[in-house]
Formats: structure tokens, C-alpha cells, sequence
């Protein structure tokens, strides 16, 4: 097996804030430097990626990455926002240029950092297929060769000499898809396309680029925080925090930490600690796992109901607020949502002020698994507010195993609720029924 | 294999690989003070020829007249230009018909400014696509220049209709023998669009500011030029003014070309060349250090 990609010593630096006066003394300053022989006076600042501490001037998106990828391995990327990703794509795809080290790739290159890119809404169908294929760097020969296949693949065969502006989006971008789906780079960097269109065609597309790769030997990179997705595609994932390749491996063990290393502590969520639990409407104070007690420091089992708390403060009111919980297991299945926008009158402001949001899990429902629980402020169909601030708890025991003993420390599935059960005896050997009881 | 074999590689060389028969791409931080890839853009020369053809496309959908738009703007101009400048002010026009003095004017200075304004926005223009996806962007304002040329060719075969309805309604105009000129005088006029247009696209990438003096410097700069009104019209002691300007030969062989009437030298075309060389050359060099982080910046 040869080397695909072949990432040494990649950093890159952004500078933070806008670009205004100032800018310009410091590209003086940085020229001056340079006529002299010294360093970059400012690249000393802001040394890692850590939006926390985003006091300098500069950051590192991207701090040493050393990495090689297969030729033939569909490698998945995964991290947080602003872990560094879309930075790594952006240089792998040639967008901006690192600031120091080297990539070598050996064939030729594609990326779909996001499908349609150049599509013209006043061009039809048949235009934009060539004109789309010709950015991402096919000739119009070998589009003509691929023309009927993106066609039947896109589905939009009946309106391909329609401007694209009178397609639903769902056409737009299956459309674009097909057309990135059939390039024939030895490397393809896919970002995020999958978040569009509809279950079906996602698992075509996810279907595809595993063909893709499995018979024609293609080296596929693949961001995305559909852990579902990499799961499926991605044998093998990097999970990249603050800039760096923090772990390499199997894709279930990565994610499996990323989900971990995601919720900030085990069963309690400060908002205090972190940047994202507050806005202008919102501050989200704290969420916490507790108990049928609401204790928190306790084992919990699933004969217990479970309590998640959570405590925010509203700035100004807020009219039809939800406070919504997703509740996911760390491999990333998601297991179910709720609000409490039942509990809460309809129709009606939520005055400034501290409020408290407690949602009871029933006993008798959860499996012996690790859980996180995604919290999200928004008005339903209106905006998001805040969203994405997770806590992780483990139920530890399980109270009755309704598959009664089984090899594994717990029964598969995602839940293991009780269900109700009888046994009925509807037929039996005559003998029987005539017996001597 | 270890990747040293390939260190002898420059940013961007597409090179065979020893091992296989896959071209290598070497990703670096932008270095070197020219590193113009022929090849490359050679390769993309089907992307090139489907952008003029949108832009061409594009431009006149879902209007009436379509391309028509193209003959309107240049007859309007000319017949307010015959107005004003003509009849209400009296300038000379060399003793030409105005609207054919004014014609060949308005459609080369309506070439050279459209590719000046157009390229100059390469980069702001199409930030959204060149955040996505790589190819050479030097295929962007090529595809602008290309596609104005278009425009220019049709607005041309339009002066061409007047110009022999006026030779056969007897006036005294003649072309000659410095018509051969005509691919050399459009590469110079292209050449010099191109060269500021990827200057200034370069330099506007990080502070704006350019792009306001652009507005109304292309403007003004019609009127240092000889436009609306002969080079040999202007006093003796400013001529040298107008000479400076590189498009000024430009016009005058152009009206002298086709016209008879025009101060047409030698000296001046080289003079033109020149600076056009010089333009693209320094304007080449400024686009290859922004392209590779522009999108950093933009």
C-alpha cells in the first residue's frame, strides 16, 4: 500500500478581528522585520488554538500536524468546531496556503467543501453540469463522457434545460452532487455535503463514495459531525482538538472519545466555564444530571428515574421559548428528543429571569450505556438560540435484565425499557386437556 | 516511499511521481517571486471557455433585447457624446464624422475600462468560489478579458456597418495599411486592462480603499485620453502630457487605422508595448504572492 497524502510539520496562523487601520502598521512592521531578517514579530502571540483564551492578535488554527493517509483509505476527520477541520480541508483542497510545513499528495486532488460551487441560477441544468465540472477541474470531454450518468444519478433527467433558480433545493443539490460525485481524482476531500438533502439520497451518496473507494482504490477524506455517517463510510478517523491531531485509530474508539472528551465533565455542566453556554438572550447557568433524588454524585441505575436539571437565566423575554434535550448515546445513535414546551402556557413571554427546566426520565427505560444530552434554546420554527452544550452521564447498573442473563454486561439496543409481557397458553395436546389434572 | 525523493519539487509543480505514474502536488507556504504554471492553466482552458460563456449567457437572460444591449449602450453614447461634446461644446473631431470619431473611441475605451473594472474584482467577486475549490485563478480574469473581447468584437462590427455606411455616403475617410496593426493594438489594450486589473484586485484583497479610487480614477482617466477629442488638438506644451499615457498611441493609430485622421507612430506603439509588458509583468508577480492566502485576508 502506497502513501496518499503525506502531511509534515503544518501549522497555520489566522489573524483574529477585523482587518482596519491597524492592520496596515502591522504589515509594516512585519515587512520591516522581514528587510531585516528577523521573525514575524507577531506570530509569537495567541499560540494555540483555544477560542477560549482568543486574546492575542493571532491564532494557530493548525499547530504541527503530521499525518499520511493510504492510498485507498477513507479517513475520517472529526472534532469540535473550530478544533480545526475546515482549516486542515482548506489546505488539503488549496484554498490558502499553510503557513509553514508541506503536504504532498500523490494524484490529482478534488474537494467538495460544499456542493454547487459555481452554479449559475440563471444557467439550466446542462449548463451548470459543465460549468460546475469544469471548476472542480474536469475538461468538457470527459463531462460529455459522465454527462448521462450525472443525469440519471441527479434524478432531474425531466428538467435539465431549466435554469437551476426553478429547481426546489432539493434538486439543486442532488444535481451538484452528482456532478462532484462523478469527478475521478485519486483524492477526494468531502465536507459536510452530506447535511443536505433527504435520507435517501444521502445513503446513495454515502453508497457511492464507498464504491468510490473500494473498487477504483480512491483516497477519501471525510469531515462531518454526522457521527453516523463516518461511522458508516470510515474505517479508521483522526480526532483533531485545538489545532492538533489529538488521537488516531479506529473510527468506533474515536468517536467514542470524541463523545466522551465533548461533554465537559461528567454529569455537570457549569455555563461559567464556557464561552458557549451565553449570548445576548441567554445564559445558561448549568445543566446537571442528578437521581430520583437529584443527587448528582450517585450511581445510576436503571431502575431509578433519571432528573436532568436545567438552570439559565434570560436576559430579556423571550416569547415561546423551548428548552429541548437530545439525548444520544457516545457512540452517537441518537436515542430521543423532548421540551417542555408542553409544560410551559403557549403563546406566552418568558419574562427576564432565572428559570429552572427539569425534565424526569422514567426508571425502567434507559440501558446500562454511556448517554449524553444535548441541550437547545430556540422558538420553534422561528431561530435557534443557543444550542450545543452537552453533559454525559453513565447509568452503571442495570436493575432487571429483561433477557435475563446475556454475555454481554448489558442487552443490545439503545434502551431497554420494560415492556410488558404474558404468556399465553392458546393450544394444547388433547392428551393434556383431558388429563388427570 | 519517503517523501524527500520529491523535495526538489516547488509549490504547485505537477510532477510523475517516481513510483507511480500519479502527478504530485507539493503544498507550501506561498514562497518565490514568480511561479506562473502554463501548464496548469492550460489544463483549465475548458474552465476558461465556460466562464465567458456564462458570462456571455448570464448577462442578457430574461431581457428582450438580449445581446442587443451590447450595440445600445455604444450608439447612445456616442449619439450624447455627438451632442454635447460636438455640437453644444465644439470640440474638433479632425475633421471626422463625430459619430464615427466618437465610435471607434467609446468601444476601445469601453474594451480597455470593462477589463480594467472587471478584473479588478477577481478576487472579491468571486471569494465564495475560490473559498471552495481550487484551480488556477489567473483563469478568472483571463475569462474576463476573453469575454469582453467578445463584447468588444460585436461593438467593432457595429463601427464596421457605420464606417461603410459613411464611405459610401462619400465622406473622405480611408483605412490603410496600419490596419495589420489592429491583433497588436487589441493584445496591448487587453494586456494593460489586465496588468491593473490584477493589480489592483491584489491590493483590494486586504484593504478596499483601491476600489473606491478605481470608481471614478477610470472615469477621469477618459479624458486623459484622447477619446472625445484628438491628441493633436491639445497645445504644444501639454502634448507630452498625453503621450504619457500608453493608450494614447493606442486611439490615435486605431482612428488612424481606420479613419485616416491621427498621430500614428512607431515610436508610440513600442512605447505602449512597453508599458503594457511591464504592467502585466509586475502585475503577475503581485497576483501570484496574494492568490495562494487571499482568502485569509479577503
Amino acid at each position: 500500500m502506497s502513501i496518499s497524502i503525506s502531511i509534515e510539520n503544518v501549522s497555520k496562523m489566522y489573524r483574529l478581528g477585523q482587518v482596519g487601520t491597524g492592520t496596515l502598521a502591522h504589515d509594516l512592521n512585519r515587512w520591516w522585520a522581514r528587510v531585516r531578517g528577523r521573525g514575524d514579530p507577531f506570530a509569537r502571540v495567541g499560540q494555540s488554538n483555544d477560542l477560549r483564551e482568543a486574546g492575542g492578535e493571532y491564532v494557530w488554527a493548525l499547530r504541527d500536524i503530521n499525518l499520511e493517509v493510504q492510498q485507498g483509505e477513507i479517513l475520517g476527520i472529526i472534532g469540535r468546531n473550530g478544533a480545526g477541520k475546515s482549516t486542515l480541508l482548506k489546505l488539503l483542497s488549496r484554498v490558502t496556503a499553510p503557513t509553514t510545513g508541506r503536504i504532498t499528495a500523490y494524484g490529482r486532488m478534488a474537494s467538495l467543501l460544499e456542493v454547487g460551487t459555481g452554479f449559475h441560477p440563471e444557467l439550466t441544468g446542462r449548463e451548470n453540469i459543465f460549468l460546475n465540472g469544469a471548476i472542480l477541474g474536469m475538461t468538457r470531454a470527459e463531462i460529455r463522457k459522465h454527462f448521462d450518468d450525472i443525469v440519471d444519478f441527479s434524478g432531474c433527467g425531466k428538467y435539465i434545460d431549466t435554469p437551476v433558480k426553478r429547481y426546489s433545493s432539493g434538486m439543486y443539490v442532488r444535481l451538484a452532487f452528482a456532478v462532484a460525485a462523478h469527478l475521478e481524482p485519486e483524492i477526494l476531500i468531502v465536507d459536510e455535503v452530506l447535511a443536505v438533502g433527504d435520507v435517501e439520497f444521502q445513503n446513495r451518496c454515502l453508497g457511492k463514495m464507498r464504491d468510490v473507494s473500494r473498487e477504483q482504490g480512491r483516497t477519501i477524506l471525510f469531515v462531518s459531525h454526522n457521527m453516523g455517517a463516518v461511522k458508516q463510510l470510515c474505517s479508521k478517523s483522526v480526532l483533531m482538538r485545538n489545532g492538533a491531531i489529538d488521537m488516531r485509530g479506529e473510527t468506533p474508539d474515536i468517536v467514542r472519545a470524541y463523545l466522551r472528551s465533548d461533554a465537559h465533565t461528567q454529569r455537570v455542566f457549569v455555563g461559567a466555564e464556557c464561552e458557549t453556554a451565553e449570548n445576548d438572550e441567554i445564559q445558561l447557568l448549568e445543566i446537571s444530571v442528578g437521581d430520583a433524588d437529584g443527587r448528582i454524585d450517585s450511581h445510576l441505575i436503571t431502575g431509578e428515574s433519571v432528573q436532568i436539571r436545567i438552570r439559565y437565566r434570560l436576559k430579556r423575554p423571550i416569547y415561546n421559548l423551548r428548552v429541548a434535550i437530545l439525548l444520544m448515546t457516545t457512540d452517537g445513535v441518537e436515542v430521543c428528543s423532548s421540551s417542555d414546551i408542553a409544560a410551559a402556557a403557549e403563546n406566552s413571554p418568558r419574562p427576564v429571569g432565572e428559570y429552572e427546566s427539569i425534565c424526569l426520565i422514567p426508571k425502567n427505560l434507559l440501558n446500562r450505556l454511556g448517554y449524553l444530552v444535548s441541550v437547545d434554546f430556540d422558538v420553534p420554527l422561528e431561530r435557534d438560540i443557543l444550542s450545543g452544550n452537552r453533559v454525559f452521564f453513565e447509568i452503571d447498573e442495570l436493575s432487571a435484565n429483561q433477557l435475563g442473563r446475556t454475555r454481554a454486561a448489558a442487552p443490545s439496543g439503545v434502551v431497554h425499557p420494560r415492556f410488558e409481557w404474558q404468556v399465553n397458553c392458546r393450544k394444547t395436546p388433547a392428551l393434556n386437556v383431558h388429563g388427570t389434572q | 516511499m519517503s517523501v524527500a525523493e520529491t523535495s526538489t519539487c516547488r509549490p504547485d509543480d505537477v510532477a510523475v511521481a517516481p513510483h507511480a505514474s500519479l502527478p504530485v502536488t507539493v503544498i507550501g507556504p506561498p514562497q518565490g517571486w514568480l511561479s506562473l504554471n502554463v501548464r496548469e492553466v492550460w489544463r483549465y482552458r475548458d474552465l476558461l471557455w465556460l466562464l465567458v460563456y456564462r458570462d456571455f449567457v448570464s448577462l442578457y437572460k430574461q431581457t428582450i433585447l438580449g445581446p442587443i444591449w451590447f450595440l445600445i449602450q455604444p450608439v447612445m453614447t456616442t449619439l450624447v457624446f455627438t451632442l454635447v461634446f460636438k455640437n453644444i461644446a465644439g470640440l474638433s473631431t479632425d475633421g471626422l464624422p463625430a459619430i464615427l470619431f466618437y465610435l471607434v473611441g467609446i468601444t476601445c475605451w469601453g474594451y480597455f475600462s470593462e477589463s480594467l473594472t472587471k478584473t479588478s474584482e477577481t478576487f472579491t467577486a468571486n471569494a465564495n468560489i475560490f473559498g471552495k475549490v481550487y484551480f488556477p485563478r489567473v483563469i478568472v480574469p483571463l475569462s474576463i478579458i476573453a469575454s469582453n473581447l467578445l463584447k468588444f468584437a460585436v461593438q467593432f462590427a457595429l463601427f464596421l456597418v457605420f464606417w461603410t455606411y459613411y464611405k459610401f455616403s462619400g465622406h473622405a475617410i480611408a483605412m490603410n495599411a496600419a490596419v495589420f496593426w489592429f491583433p497588436v493594438l487589441i493584445l496591448i489594450m487587453a494586456g494593460i486592462g489586465l496588468g491593473l486589473g490584477m493589480i489592483i484586485s491584489s491590493l483590494t484583497t486586504k484593504y478596499r480603499d483601491l476600489r473606491f479610487l478605481l470608481q471614478f480614477a477610470v472615469q477621469l482617466a477618459m479624458y486623459a485620453t484622447p477619446v472625445i477629442y484628438p491628441a493633436s488638438t491639445l497645445p504644444e506644451k501639454y502634448q507630452w502630457l498625453i503621450l504619457l499615457n500608453p493608450l494614447t498611441p493606442i486611439l490615435e493609430t486605431f482612428r488612424y487605422a481606420f479613419l485616416g485622421v491621427g498621430q500614428y507612430s512607431l515610436g508610440g506603439l513600442a512605447y505602449s508595448a512597453c508599458c503594457a509588458v511591464f504592467i502585466m509583468f509586475a502585475g503577475a508577480v503581485i497576483f501570484n504572492r496574494v492568490e495562494k492566502t487571499f482568502m485569509d485576508t479577503v
